[in-house]
């Protein structure tokens, strides 16, 4: 259930130009600043907004190729769309709502999935309310749950968080971390919050000016050196895909990544769970020599795989394993360390800058 | 109705109500198509189409029933033809004035629609849409509800004028008692006899009471449309 998109339409002063492809399932990331093109190209894809030229494929289905005279309308093309201002029906209540596309679909989901999807965004004691009686955070997850319902083979997510405050934001986030690991269908989620993108996503495609400059996976993409001048913004450091190992007598929990271990404030969740953790770039030193004697609880092994110096900064990338780290280091420091490409380096994280849940934003 | 009313009085009050009714309620589809064109479609001539529809606030009604009788007419034109093929005629009958009536109350009925329609946010029909739903899907359970209380308010607007209307009336289908002679028409005829100041007087303070419970309907349906809100 692969999705491909190709669009082009000019419009008067910005031209729009993408291809891109999303995996299977997971999440991927649409991202860049606003006026980028973003939400054009979601509303292309979901077919309320109508390309000049373009082909788009969701699942093995052609919805849209301007070539062959394909255009599949919105009311068919089943993409549940989540918008950034929820847009709940006034006039019924949460459950209508929540089935108004399950009405609609062709393959219905049955009542145990409903009262599944109900239970996992925790709208049981919402139900019988009207949206206008809701939260910001609360009229999300309603929306989150009627686009489910709909039984979509692709899911849209329209930056659902833009609107809320940090607090609701951290009130829906684990929802849509819950929704990412259960559902098994592909999510295009729009963001221009690179935390958000660090949080939820696996693959990324950056956006500028109405081009795609960057697609890939979100491990390579925010450790990439070449992430300042793309998204316009630091270095990400790295973020790390981990399982816990155990959690130790001492207090510390151990967390395997493909290339290594590393060792964190005791964190919840059971052994075998996988996460994500972030080691920020301004918080990794490097060292030629293992350093002995010292209270930062990680050493790792590594090589240099890149350097990106200015004058004010040097963003060293490293690799260790499979797994990539950013150090953000002075070019003195670099220069003194001598660092090239290939070289051989110790890279020292202090256990407590490992970031196992960043809040978004 | 009888201890209060004479016969003559209760059959204009009847009368009255039965051709605002009709007059409403035909007008209503066909005022909900403008207000839907006007609110949610941008085409050529738009602005031509709007001042059309509101062309009867500012001509003078006489005008209009002088210019429905020039169409309506079963000499000539249209009325001929509607007349000679169907047997429709409007003159001089009680559907003349409900037509007339139509004419003029039209524009408050796509007024109030439009409004509702243009404050109900258009990005729920695509939302609709994303979630299956075709163009009459949507009409039906997503433009239709919303704008319930904009054609409640329409509705009652348009029939309290429509209870008052005179010259288009009097100028297209005449005075004839029983037939066409409403509330208004009813007044003007006690008027033009010696003496009949009383029962003009009697009419008119019916035409306030129906005046006053039309207002308070149409506060309450107000009143709804911002409790929904």
């Amino acid at each position: 259930m692969s999705v491909e998109v190709f669009l082009r339409h000019d419009f008067p002063g910005f031209r729009l130009d993408v291809s891109f492809a999303l995996q299977k399932s997971g999440v991927t990331a649409l991202f860049g600043a606003s006026g980028a093109g973003k939400t054009t190209i979601v509303n292309a894809i979901a077919g309320t907004f109508r390309p000049r030229e373009g082909r788009i494929v969701i699942g093995g289905r052609v919805v849209l190729d301007t070539r062959a005279g394909v255009f599949v309308p919105a009311s068919a093309r089943r993409t549940g769309y989540v918008f950034q201002d929820a847009r709940l029906f006034p006039h019924m209540s949460v459950a209508d709502n929540i089935r108004f596309g399950w009405r609609r679909a062709a393959d219905k989901a049955s009542q145990a999935e409903i009262e599944r999807v109900i239970a996992l965004l925790g709208l049981e004691h919402l139900l019988d309310r009207r949206p206008r009686a809701l939260s910001g955070g609360e009229k999300g997850r309603v929306a989150l749950a009627r686009a489910l319902l709909s039984s979509p083979t692709l899911l849209l997510l329209d930056e659902p968080l833009a609107a809320l405050d940090a607090q609701r934001r951290a009130e829906v986030m684990p929802y849509l971390e819950r929704l990412r690991d259960e559902a098994r269908l592909p999510m295009l989620y729009v963001s221009h919050s690179l935390e958000e993108v660090a949080r939820l996503a696996d693959g990324i495609v950056i956006v500028r000016d109405g081009r795609v400059v960057r697609q890939g996976s979100v491990f390579d993409v925010l450790t990439g050196l070449d992430l300042t001048s793309l998204a316009g913004s630091p270095p990400m450091g790295a973020v790390v895909a981990v399982t816990i190992a155990e959690h130790r007598a001492d207090g510390l929990t151990v967390l395997a990544f493909d290339g290594g271990q590393l060792l964190a404030p005791r964190l919840k969740g059971a052994a075998g769970e996988r996460l994500r953790v972030r080691v920020r770039a301004e918080e990794i030193m490097l060292a030629l020599e293992e350093p002995r004697a010292i209270s930062a609880n990680n050493v790792l092994p590594a090589s240099v795989a890149g350097i990106d110096a200015d004058a004010r900064h040097a963003d060293v990338q490293l690799a260790c394993g499979n797994t990539r780290f950013v150090a953000r280091i002075t070019p003195a420091s670099c220069a003194r360390l001598d660092l090239r490409p290939g070289k051989p380096v110790f890279a020292i994280v202090k256990s407590m800058t490992v970031d196992a849940a960043p809040p978004a934003d | 109705m009888d201890a209060f009313l004479t016969p003559d009085e209760g059959e204009a009050l009847l009368l009255s109500l039965r051709i605002s009714f009709v007059a409403v309620f035909a007008a209503l589809p066909f005022a909900f198509c403008a207000a839907l064109l006007l609110a949610r479609t941008r085409f050529f001539g738009k602005t031509l189409v709007d001042g059309l529809i509101h062309v009867p606030l500012v001509l003078p009604p006489v005008a209009i029933g002088f210019l429905l009788l020039v169409v309506f007419g079963t000499r000539h034109g249209a009325g001929a033809w509607l007349f000679q093929t169907f047997g429709i005629r409007f003159v001089f009958s009680w559907t003349g004035a409900a037509l007339a009536s139509a004419i003029i109350t039209f524009p408050f009925q796509v007024r109030a629609i439009r409004l509702s329609l243009e404050a109900a946010d258009a990005g729920l029909g695509a939302a609709a849409e994303t979630l299956g739903a075709g163009w009459w899907d949507r009409l039906l359970n997503i433009t239709l509800p919303l704008a319930l209380p904009g054609i409640a308010a329409g509705i009652v607007t348009a029939f309290a004028a429509s209870l008052g209307e005179f010259g288009a009336i009097i100028t297209f289908v005449s005075n004839i008692p029983g037939e066409t002679r409403t509330l208004p028409l009813a007044i003007y005829t006690a008027l033009q006899q010696p003496g009949g100041e009383v029962e003009a007087a009697r009419l008119s303070a019916l035409s306030i009471v129906l005046a006053l419970i039309f207002m308070t309907l149409a506060e309450i349906a107000q009143r709804r449309a911002r409790e929904r809100g």
